[in-house]
């Protein structure tokens, strides 16, 4: 199973690209020039999201760094506590919404320092595997089309969080 | 919103590191970490340009809009206001699917795309339409079916049975998807 699926996550993207030229070619596109004209657009929306990610890097950054992070992962604990949440995983919960390359090294260090069968290390590898970084995203999406309100969109994202944290260590609890 | 979190990051990182005696580390932020991001939007550019590119294709082939029609019963349930066959619900549906098999960066080119056609229905520019708080919702809780790097991260640490989370991973986010749906449904009043 693993291995099939890890074949089709290799072969997704050529896949895809032989369905649309194939197709093209045949409906008689003029595949290099509708290619060339497409992707002209490619710089500018390229341009256009890098002030609100550099925007997003620099707030999380310093977050990050100063060590603010730690110290409220401290105050939330007792919260998570309550959800039976196991204290080594709350530093992801806070991570993971925030920012994507540093909750995969919470998860590393999670990993290594508890043992990748410990109960933490795998709901750590769990909620890890199952759910985005939602900031970032939103800052990114948002702003490459000039929205500034976001309506619903991040209370409804920071309740799907909580039901995936909360679902990683249900389910864990009970498949291991 | 995210006015706030940015100014509550930032401050208070700020502060800590005043109180913690490493102000420093907001300087190294400040030139390092914003390279990153400038590196990373550049690199950004040229997988946005092959999608574009490749969605331009596809949109003059006319395979988009069979695409869509595919999808209708799905995509009409959660996009309800986006009209069918518009590029649109293709660009959603390939983002899910690059995002669902891990291809990171080619999910985001294809999201984005997709940003921009639900921004050409959208009657007032500076807010957001329920097809786009629906998208980004689906988007941020979605599924990766192998998460590679989780996999490396744990046979690096000497798993015997590295793969033992691609199940739970996938219960749990199916789980967060649909209360996403959920609550972004609920929480939408009119348009």
């Amino acid at each position: 199973m693993v291995t099939i699926l890890s074949i089709i996550s290799v072969s997704i993207i050529p896949f895809i690209i032989t369905i649309i030229l194939v197709h093209g070619y045949i409906k008689g596109v003029n595949l290099y020039d509708e290619f060339v004209e497409g992707a002209k657009g490619g710089f500018k929306t390229a341009l256009k999201i890098m002030p609100y990610l550099i925007a997003i890097f620099v707030a999380i950054g310093i977050f990050k760094r100063s060590g603010a992070m730690g110290l409220f992962v401290n105050i939330i604990s007792p919260i998570t506590d309550i959800l039976g949440v196991p204290k080594e995983v709350v530093p992801l919960i806070i991570m993971k919404p925030i920012s994507g390359s540093g909750s995969l090294a919470v998860v590393k260090d999670i990993v290594t320092t508890y043992g990748p069968e410990s109960f933490a290390g795998r709901v750590a590898s769990t909620m890890m595997g199952s759910a985005e970084t939602i900031f970032y995203t939103m800052a990114v999406y948002f702003g490459a089309v000039g929205i500034k309100d976001s309506r619903h969109t991040l209370p409804a994202a920071l309740i799907s969080h909580l039901a995936a944290v909360i679902a990683s260590v249900l389910v864990c609890r009970v498949v291991f | 919103m995210i006015n706030y979190i940015w100014f509550f990051l930032i401050i208070t990182g700020i502060i800590v590191s005043l109180i913690n005696g490493n102000v420093e580390v907001i300087n190294t932020v400040v030139i390092q970490d914003t390279q990153e991001a400038v590196k990373f939007a550049i690199g950004l550019t040229g997988i946005m340009a092959v999608w574009l590119g490749l969605m331009n294709i596809a949109e003059k082939s006319g395979l988009i809009k069979a695409f869509a029609r595919l999808l209708r019963p799905v995509t009409s349930f959660l996009f309800p206001n986006i009209p069918k066959d518009h590029p649109a619900i293709s660009a959603i549906v390939m983002n899910m699917v690059t995002n669902m098999f891990g291809a990171g960066n080619s999910a985001t080119a294809l999201g984005l795309k997709a940003m921009e056609e639900m921004d050409k229905l959208n009657t007032n520019k500076k807010r957001a339409t329920n097809a786009m708080c629906m998208f980004l919702v689906i988007n941020m809780s979605s599924v990766q079916l192998v998460p590679l790097t989780v996999l490396k991260i744990r046979s690096d640490a000497g798993a015997l049975n590295p793969t033992e989370i691609i199940g739970t991973s996938l219960i749990a986010t199916t789980i967060s998807t649909v209360v996403g749906i959920i609550s972004a449904k609920l929480l939408q009043s009119g348009r």
